[in-house]
C-alpha cells in the first residue's frame, strides 16, 4: 500500500491524503466479493485491481490532474474532501459494524522453532513482494514504465519528447490504485474493515513511504519492513500504547537528517 | 472611507448586535464559527502569509489548553496568566519546529507531514500524561455561569461569544496591520520567490520564524478559550488530525492568504453544516452519513471550481 | 394578613391547582418531549445506533407502564464534542423539556455545560467518568455506574464467578486499552486489588495497547509470556475480536477471558467475527435483569421493531437508553409539568423499583448519581451472551475454566 503511494507521489507529485479511505474501499469489496462468490481475498484481488485500476486511471484524469500545478493545500483539500465523500458513503452502504471474511486459513500459525509464524500475515507479505516485484520489473523493463519515469524526471522534457503526460500520470495513479486493491484484499483477511478505517492507514504509509524514500519501490518495502520492526521491538521495551510515538519520532529524524528517505534519490 | 473599511464596519456591528435577535442555538453556531475564523486566521498567518503548509496546527491548540488548563486545575491560577505560560509554550514549539525545518530546507509537503508527525507525537504522549489527567482527560471546575467574570472567564454563554468576537476583531486587525508593514512586504517576496529574496538580502529564516512565532501564538490563545468554554480536554481530541484538518478548512475554502478569507470560509463552512443538517431532518432522511456526504461534495465542488478560494471572486463581484 | 402568610397561601393556592386533577390530565395530554443526543455517525456510529433501538421502543412501552406521552427528538451528534453542543442548544431551543444521552464522557460534558446553563434536565444514560457527577452540576443526573463503581463491582463478581465454579487461579495478566475509559478502569482496578485480599489471584503484568491499532501480536506475546492462568480484559469491541485472534495464532489458551466491566466481548459483531471462538469469554458488566417484568416489556417491544435482531446484544446500549427516558417519563408523571425546573426537582425525588437494569432501585444522590446500579457476570455460552451470576438473575452456570484450556 505504502508502494502505491510512493508511486503517485513519486510520479504524479500529488499526495494522496485519501489513499486510505482508498483502501478501505478495496476492503469493502472484498468483502463484498467473499459474501457474494466466496472468493478468497488473495483470489479478489485479480477483479478489485482490475476495476481500482480503472478507477485511478479515472480519477487522476478527470478530477487530479488539473490540481498537479496548484498549491499543495488546494490538492490536500481535494483530497480531504474526496475522503470525506467516500468514507460517509460508505457508511451509508454498509452500516458502522464493522465487515469481515472468514477463511479457514486466517487462525494458523507455521511453528518454526520457537517461532510462531501467522500464516495469513504471511501470504499478505508474499502479495506485497510479487506486487513489488512486478512493479519495479514495469518500470525497470517496460517501455511505458521507463516513459513513466521520464516524466517524473523531467515533465518538460518528456512533453518535448512526445509523451502523453496526461495519459502516463493516468496511468501511474491507476497503478498505484491497482498496489491499494492488493493491499485491501490482503488486509482485509487480516482486519475487520469499519468506515472510519482509512486515516490511521494513509498516516502509517507517508510514515513508511518518508522512511524508506518517496519514489523509491525498494524503499517503500524496506520502509514497511523497518517500521514494522520498531513498533514491534518499541513495543516490547517501551509501553505499547506509545510505539506509534516511536515511528513519528523516526519519520521527524528521517524529515529532518535525510529527507529523501533511506533509498531514494534527492530531488 | 472606502467601500471595504464600510462593509466591515457593517458586519462588524451586525455581529456585535446580533444576540439581540438571535437565540442561543444560533449564538452557540456564532460561536463556534468564530472560533474556527480566529483561529483559521491564525493558521493563515503561517500559510498565507510565509507559505509553510501547516498539517498540525492542533498541536498548538491543544498544548495552549492544556497550560492554562493544567495552571487552573492544579494551582487554581486564572486563565489571564495562563494565558502567558500558553503563549510562551507554543511559541517555543512553534520555534523549534520552524527551526527544524527552516534550517534542513523541509518545505513544501515534507513540512505538512512534520507538523503532522509532532501533532501526533504529542497526542499520544498526553495520553501517558498522568500531570494532565491522561487518556481520562482533565476537567476544570466551573465555579459559576451567571456572572460576566472576566478575571476567571467564567460566565454565561453570551460572554464567551463576546470574547470571541473580540479576538477575531483583533485578529483581523492584527494582520490586516501586518500585511501592510515591511514583514509583510517581505513575506509576500519570500512567498513568490525565496531565493530571489535572499538574493535581496532578506533575511528569509528570520522572517519565515516570525510568521511562525505569530502564528503559534495566536492560535495558543484559541486553545486557552476553549479550554475554558468546554471546560474538559482529552488528548484523543484535542491534538487529532481531524481538528487540525478542521482548522484550515476555513481558511483554504475562503481563501488563503487573504485576510478575509478564514472568516468568510469558517461562515460558510459551518452554516453548510448546519444547514445541511437542518434540511435533512425537515425531509426526515435520518440516514447516518448521509449529511457528511452533502458536506464533502460541496466541498469537493468548491475547491475545483473555486481553487483560490470564495473570497477573491466574491470581492471582485462585491467590488470590495 | 402579613405579606408572608398571604405568600404562603398563594403558594399553597397554586400548588393545589397544580395538582388539581384538571390541571395534571391537561399536562399529561400534553407529550414530554425528549430530546435524545447519540453518536448515530462517526467513529461512535455502532454504538449510537445501538443506543438509539432502546430510544425508539421507549414511548410504546412507557405509554403502557405509565400511561404517560413521550415523544422523541432525535439528534446526531456525529461523535464530535463542538456538534454534541450545537446539537443541544438546538433541541432545548426546539422545545425539548429533557436531555438524555450522550453515551461519550467528552459529549457528556459538553451538553452538561449547557444543560446547567440553561437549567435543562440532562439524564446520561452511559458515560464512566467519575468526574461528570463531581462538578456540582444541579440538572444533570447518571443512572449508569461510575467507572469505580464497575471496577469494584467487576472485581467481586470475579470473586463470585472463582467461588461458584470452585477454581482457585493464582495469577493474572491484566491488559487494558489505555483511552478514557481504559484507563478509569486500570486507575480503578489498581487502587482496588490491594484491598480485596479475598481475590486468591495477583496481576503479575499490565499492558496497556492503543485503542486504535490494528495490530495486537506484540502485546499478547507479552501476555503469553507472562504464564498468567487468565487473562483479565478492559477492552472495546474492535480489539477484543483482534486480541482473540491473535490469541488464537499465537496459540494461547489460558483458563479464560474476564473482563471487570468493559464493552465488546457480549456484542453481537464479537460472535459474529469469531463464531466459535467467543465462546466462554466473560464480561462482569451492569445489564439488564433477564427476568424482570420490564425487560419482558422491552425484549417484545424489541422484537417487534427488530425482528432480525436480538435484544440481549443491545443490553447494555439499549437497556440503559430506555431506562434514562423511563426516569425522564416517571419524573414528568410525578411532577405534573413538563416545566424543566419541575421536572429536575422530580427527577431527584425519583424513585423506581421496577426496572431493567440490575440493582437496587432508581435512586439519585445529591450528586446526581444513582448508587447501587448492579453488574453481572454474563458469559458467552452458545452464541449469545448469557448472565450466570448473581444467582437469582441467572440463566445459566458459569463455566471456567474454560474446556479449551492448555496450560502453558
Amino acid at each position: 500500500m505504502a508502494l502505491g503511494l510512493s508511486v503517485i507521489f513519486g510520479v504524479v507529485r500529488v499526495v494522496n491524503f485519501a489513499h486510505g479511505e482508498m483502501m478501505t474501499i478495496a476492503m469493502y469489496a472484498a468483502t463484498v466479493l467473499f459474501a457474494a462468490l466466496h472468493l478468497d481475498p488473495f483470489l479478489a484481488m485479480v477483479p478489485v485491481a482490475a476495476a481500482f485500476f480503472v478507477f485511478g486511471y479515472l480519477l487522476q484524469a478527470a478530477v487530479i490532474n488539473p490540481f498537479i500545478t496548484r498549491p499543495e493545500h488546494s490538492q490536500f483539500m481535494l483530497l480531504v474532501a474526496i475522503a470525506i465523500i467516500l468514507v460517509n458513503s460508505m457508511l451509508m452502504i454498509f452500516g458502522p459494524d464493522a465487515h469481515n471474511v472468514q477463511v479457514d486459513y486466517q487462525l494458523e500459525s507455521y511453528e518454526i522453532g520457537p517461532l510462531l509464524v501467522d500464516k495469513a500475515r504471511l501470504m499478505a507479505a508474499g502479495a506485497a513482494v510479487v506486487a513489488a516485484s512486478g512493479l519495479f520489473a514495469f518500470f525497470r523493463y517496460s517501455l511505458t514504465g521507463k516513459a513513466i519515469r521520464a516524466c517524473a524526471d523531467n515533465y518538460l522534457g518528456a512533453k518535448v519528447v512526445g509523451l502523453n503526460v496526461k495519459h502516463l500520470y493516468a496511468l501511474t495513479f491507476g497503478l498505484g490504485a491497482v498496489c491499494v486493491a492488493i493491499a485491501g484484499c490482503a488486509m482485509v483477511v487480516l482486519v475487520d474493515v469499519t468506515p472510519p478505517l482509512g486515516p490511521a492507514y494513509t498516516l502509517l504509509a507517508f510514515v513508511i513511504v518518508i522512511v524508506g524514500g518517496l519514489g523509491s519501490m525498494g524503499g517503500a518495502l524496506l520502509g514497511g519492513v523497518l517500521i514494522g520492526v520498531s513498533e514491534a521491538l518499541a513495543g516490547l521495551f517501551i509501553e505499547p500504547s506509545a510505539k506509534s510515538m516511536f515511528s513519528f519520532g523516526l519519520l521527524i529524524l528521517v524529515l529532518l537528517l535525510r529527507p529523501q528517505g533511506l533509498l531514494g534519490r534527492r530531488t | 472611507m472606502n467601500r471595504r473599511s464600510i462593509a466591515l464596519a457593517i458586519l462588524a456591528a451586525l455581529l456585535i448586535a446580533l444576540p439581540a435577535f438571535a437565540g442561543n442555538y444560533a449564538l452557540s453556531v456564532a460561536t463556534l464559527i468564530l472560533y474556527f475564523a480566529y483561529t483559521g486566521q491564525a493558521w493563515n498567518v503561517m500559510m498565507g502569509f510565509a507559505g509553510q503548509l501547516s498539517l498540525g496546527h492542533a498541536l498548538y491548540v491543544g498544548v495552549g489548553a492544556y497550560a492554562a488548563g493544567a495552571l487552573f486545575y492544579h494551582l487554581g491560577i486564572g486563565p489571564w496568566a495562563g494565558l502567558w505560560l500558553a503563549i510562551a509554550l507554543c511559541v517555543a514549539l512553534g520555534l523549534v519546529i520552524g527551526f527544524l525545518a527552516f534550517r534542513f530546507s523541509i518545505s513544501g509537503v515534507y513540512f505538512a507531514l512534520l507538523t503532522i508527525a509532532f501533532a501526533e507525537f504529542t497526542r499520544i504522549g498526553f495520553d501517558h500524561l498522568d500531570f494532565t489527567g491522561g487518556p481520562g482527560g482533565m476537567f476544570l471546575r466551573v465555579a459559576q455561569r451567571d456572572a460576566w467574570d472576566l478575571a476567571n472567564f467564567r460566565g454565561p454563554p453570551l460572554m464567551y461569544y463576546y470574547a470571541m468576537l473580540a479576538l477575531t476583531i483583533g485578529a483581523f486587525a492584527l494582520c490586516a496591520s501586518l500585511l501592510k508593514s515591511r514583514a509583510g512586504y517581505y513575506w509576500q517576496a519570500i512567498r513568490e520567490n525565496e531565493e530571489a529574496a535572499q538574493a535581496l538580502g532578506i533575511n528569509s529564516f528570520r522572517w519565515k520564524m516570525l510568521a511562525v512565532a505569530i502564528s503559534s501564538a495566536m492560535t495558543a490563545v484559541s486553545g486557552v478559550f476553549f479550554a475554558f468554554y468546554y471546560n474538559n480536554l482529552f488528548p484523543e481530541q484535542i491534538f487529532h488530525i481531524s481538528r487540525s484538518i478542521e482548522i484550515i478548512l476555513g481558511p483554504v475554502i475562503g481563501g488563503v492568504g487573504t485576510l478575509f478569507g478564514p472568516i468568510l470560509g469558517a461562515g460558510v463552512l459551518t452554516l453548510l453544516s448546519e444547514g445541511i443538517t437542518e434540511s435533512l431532518a425537515a425531509l426526515g432522511w435520518e440516514i447516518p452519513g448521509i449529511k457528511q456526504v452533502f458536506y464533502g461534495v460541496v466541498l469537493f465542488a468548491v475547491v475545483i471550481f473555486l481553487p483560490h478560494g470564495i473570497w477573491p471572486p466574491l470581492a471582485k463581484r462585491l467590488k470590495l | 394578613m402579613q405579606r408572608r402568610q398571604f405568600n404562603k397561601a398563594l403558594a399553597a393556592a397554586g400548588a393545589l391547582a397544580a395538582i388539581s386533577p384538571l390541571n395534571i390530565a391537561r399536562a399529561q395530554g400534553k407529550p414530554l418531549k425528549v430530546g435524545v443526543i447519540l453518536p448515530r455517525s462517526g467513529y461512535l456510529g455502532f454504538i449510537g445506533q445501538s443506543c438509539q433501538k432502546g430510544a425508539d421502543l421507549a414511548p410504546g412501552v412507557i405509554k403502557d407502564m405509565l400511561g404517560v406521552n413521550v415523544e422523541l427528538m432525535n439528534a446526531d451528534f456525529e461523535s464530535n464534542v463542538d456538534t454534541a453542543r450545537t446539537r443541544a442548544e438546538r433541541l432545548i431551543q426546539e422545545g425539548a423539556n429533557v436531555l438524555v444521552g450522550p453515551f461519550d464522557s467528552g459529549a457528556a460534558s459538553a451538553i452538561a455545560q449547557v444543560a446547567e446553563q440553561r437549567g435543562m434536565p440532562f439524564v446520561i444514560n452511559i458515560a464512566a467518568a467519575p468526574q461528570i457527577t463531581e462538578q456540582g452540576y444541579k440538572f444533570v443526573f447518571r443512572n449508569f455506574q461510575t467507572a469505580q463503581d464497575i471496577v469494584r463491582n467487576g472485581l467481586s463478581l470475579i470473586g463470585e464467578l472463582f467461588q461458584a465454579t470452585n477454581t482457585i487461579p493464582r495469577s493474572a495478566v491484566f491488559m487494558h486499552v489505555n483511552d478514557t475509559f481504559g484507563q478509569a478502569m486500570a486507575k480503578g482496578i489498581g487502587a482496588a486489588m490491594p484491598r480485596l485480599t479475598q481475590l486468591p489471584f495477583k496481576i503479575v503484568d499490565q499492558i496497556g495497547y492503543d485503542p486504535a491499532a490494528k495490530d495486537l501480536s506484540v502485546e499478547v506475546s507479552k501476555a503469553k509470556a507472562s504464564n498468567a492462568d487468565f487473562l483479565l480484559l478492559v477492552c472495546r469491541l474492535n480489539d477484543s475480536i483482534i486480541l482473540r485472534r491473535e490469541m488464537v495464532k499465537q496459540k494461547w489458551s489460558p483458563m479464560g477471558i474476564v473482563s471487570p466491566g468493559s464493552p465488546g466481548m457480549y456484542e453481537e459483531q464479537y460472535f459474529k467475527t469469531l463464531g466459535k471462538l467467543s465462546e466462554y469469554s466473560i464480561s462482569n458488566v451492569p445489564w439488564y435483569n433477564p427476568k424482570s417484568s420490564v425487560t419482558k416489556r422491552v425484549e417484545a417491544a424489541f422484537k417487534k421493531m427488530n425482528p432480525k435482531d436480538n435484544l440481549v446484544f443491545h443490553g447494555l446500549n439499549a437497556g440503559f437508553t430506555f431506562e434514562a427516558i423511563l426516569i425522564a417519563a416517571d419524573a414528568y408523571k410525578r411532577a405534573g409539568s413538563t416545566d424543566p425546573k419541575a421536572l429536575a426537582d422530580a427527577i431527584r425525588q425519583t424513585n423506581i423499583k421496577e426496572k431493567m437494569s440490575l440493582g437496587g432501585p432508581i435512586k439519585f444522590n445529591e450528586k446526581g448519581q444513582v448508587e447501587g446500579i448492579g453488574s453481572a457476570c454474563v458469559q458467552n455460552l452458545n452464541m449469545l451472551p448469557t448472565v450466570v451470576l448473581p444467582k437469582d438473575a441467572a440463566t445459566a452456570k458459569p463455566i471456567f475454566p474454560a474446556p479449551t484450556y492448555k496450560k502453558a
